[in-house]
């Protein structure tokens, strides 16, 4: 006769393993804490790299024309104009308009300088423009108007209202509207958003002025059209998507941040397979003349495989959702004192930490497994 | 008396070559339903581990085991797994109880082994350890109960699953001597009975008195076979 998967057995697994709270409650500790590393590692990581491609989300554009040797958004090599004219001319453009970027510094009323970004928006379609809370988006057009976006950093330029004058490289500026968009900038400085005319004449700039062309295609399937002549006039030009992977490729591959983050990564989930596995080997050892003593009662090498992975898997789901539920409420805790906190969970950090998890479960398994498939229910007898 | 068991020329020998050391040499003897059978000698005489040959555990060199006209050791892993869960009840000597679990879930222990459901089997449970007398520790854990009541418990877990044979490994060891006594003395009057075969592994001449017949071993060897008590030996 034979027996197949008992559940039974199962709840004994469980049993032993929730009753002894020392032991378990250190399993749970090592792996939880290594879920916590590697998900508030990640997700910073992840905050980081949206962050990095902030202007690009905000603004929008489907395509962007740039320097081939542009790699972030901070870093832009200003194109002659002749670029903008050519782009426009391209079969499947519906149209083409200039983007200024560039750091100024702002002079406070209280004398003080803070650096900001200066977004040059198309005067005639002021494309890309953030959504307004407070102000007329008219009034951009108004004498040293220029808007604020609303974040973390807003308050370095003194909270300004609606009316709040400041110099800009000896200019005068105004704010005209108080904006919102929808990821803040990686640098910690505020953002400033005002006409591309305005911006060119206001801030020392070089011989050519056009950072970026944000170009809107007749339809998605002109974009390689488009991509191919621009290429042919030495540019580049990248969807939104592409554009937000090669700064996020830059950030990965080109500073230390994406090798640290993976060593911090692995240290993480080093630190947690090794204290696991020691506590799950530990807890095993002290069982061992018990599974024995299962063996000599009759229970078949199958079933003590069972509770072990059964005891190894509810441990590690267990700490994992632990693990993440302390990374999250850390992250919430954080973002009321810190608004635009940098780091975000997402489904791939979640998967990662997810695989690293049943990692350590195997492992730590399958050392327990390999003792006690070992052990003789003769060396119960002999004591 | 039926045969519950019988073994035949039973060999073993741990080691190989120059260190190879013959622990159990050509032993034969059969066990009866309804008798109580002890298996006596020194240490190191190979009590235990023609214990662990007749009872499923450990694997002869040479020799069979006759359960119901079958060799069990020409069966597979699986099916020796069955006989010692339907067929063997243990009480090892230092009982082996789960100390995390509680008194009832340890003697459901073999039911739940057997795909008894889990409340099922508690009841069962239950019942036996009445029938040991412990009917009002079940929720205890283990090391709540003195020496005794531990035996008791590790005798409920034994006889859980109704064995034909039950084995009991120096059941005395850990016990004082009135305590000894009056659990083996438990045993003849509730737990064995026609069916059943009771073999206990022992050198403790204090319970020699309740043996039904006593082999003695020595050197791996059986040197006699004594109906009754100590004076025969």
């Amino acid at each position: 006769m034979s027996r197949a998967a008992v559940p039974g057995i199962l709840k004994i697994a469980f049993k032993l393993l929730v009753n002894d709270r020392g032991k378990f409650a250190a399993l749970l500790v090592g792996i939880l804490f290594a879920v916590f590393l590697m998900i508030m590692m990640t997700s910073m990581f992840a905050g980081i790299l949206k962050r990095s491609s902030a202007t690009v989300l905000n603004v929008g554009a489907r395509v962007w024309i740039m320097d081939p040797a542009v790699n972030n958004v901070a870093s832009s090599i200003p194109m002659p104009d002749y670029v903008l004219d050519a782009a426009r001319s391209i079969p499947g453009v519906k149209y083409a308009v200039p983007l200024y970027s560039s750091v100024a510094l702002v002079k406070l009323r209280g004398g003080t300088y803070q650096a900001a970004t200066v977004i040059g928006l198309d005067d005639a379609s002021l494309y890309g423009r953030p959504q307004l809370l407070q102000g007329n988006i008219q009034d951009i057009y108004g004498e040293n108007a220029f808007l604020v976006v609303k974040d973390a950093e807003f308050s370095k330029l003194g909270n300004p209202g609606l009316g709040s004058e400041f110099e800009i490289n000896d200019h005068r500026g105004k704010i005209v509207g108080i904006a919102h968009v929808a990821t803040s900038g990686l640098f910690g400085i505020p953002t400033l958003y005002t006409t591309y005319s305005r911006a060119v004449s206001y801030i020392p700039s070089m011989r050519f002025t056009a950072a970026f062309i944000l170009v809107e295609p007749k339809s998605t399937a002109d974009i390689p059209r488009i991509q191919q002549a621009v290429a042919r006039l030495g540019y580049q030009a990248l969807t939104e998507e592409q554009f937000v992977q090669k700064v996020s490729d830059f950030y990965i591959y080109q500073t230390g941040l994406g090798t640290n983050v993976l060593l911090m990564t692995i240290i993480s989930f080093a630190v947690g397979l090794s204290i696991s596995a020691q506590t799950f080997y530990t807890f095993i050892l002290e069982n061992l003349e018990k599974f024995g003593a299962l063996k000599a009662i009759g229970a078949k090498g199958r079933e003590l495989v069972q509770m072990i992975l059964f005891q190894a898997a509810f441990t590690a789901l267990t700490a994992y959702g632990l693990g993440v539920g302390l990374a999250t409420l850390l992250m919430t805790v954080a973002r009321l004192r810190l608004p635009d906190y940098a780091a975000e969970i997402t489904y791939l950090n979640l998967a990662l930490a997810f695989v690293m998890v049943l990692i350590i479960a195997a492992i730590s398994s399958l050392i327990g497994i390999r003792k006690v498939i070992r052990i003789e229910p003769f060396d119960i007898f002999r004591g | 008396m039926g045969t519950a068991l019988q073994a035949v020329a039973l060999t073993k020998w741990f080691g190989e070559g120059d260190a190879r050391t013959l622990a159990v040499n050509r032993v034969s003897f059969e066990a009866s339903f309804g008798e109580i059978l002890y298996i006596v000698g020194p240490s190191g005489s190979g009590k235990t581990t023609l214990l662990s040959m007749i009872s499923g555990i450990l694997r002869p060199n040479e020799g069979q085991v006759l359960v119901e006209g079958r060799d069990l050791w020409n069966q597979s892993d699986d099916a020796i797994a069955e006989f010692r869960l339907g067929k063997v009840g243990f009480v090892f000597q230092d009982y082996h109880l789960f100390p995390r679990l509680s008194t009832a879930e340890n003697v459901a222990i073999p039911l739940i082994l057997k795909q008894v459901p889990w409340d099922q089997a508690l009841t069962r449970a239950r019942a036996f350890l009445e029938v040991v007398g412990l009917a009002d520790k079940g929720l205890l854990p283990p090391l709540k109960l003195s020496g005794g009541e531990q035996q008791r418990v590790a005798i409920a877990r034994a006889i859980a699953s109704e064995p034909d044979i039950l084995i009991f490994d120096e059941p005395t060891a850990s016990l004082d001597g009135d305590t000894g006594r009056k659990i083996v003395s438990f045993v003849k009057e509730h737990i064995l009975n026609a069916q059943r075969c009771i073999i206990i592994v022992t050198h403790d001449s204090r319970i020699f008195e309740y043996a039904d017949r006593i082999m003695n071993m020595e050197d791996g060897r059986l040197t006699g076979i004594a109906n009754g008590g100590l004076h025969e030996i």
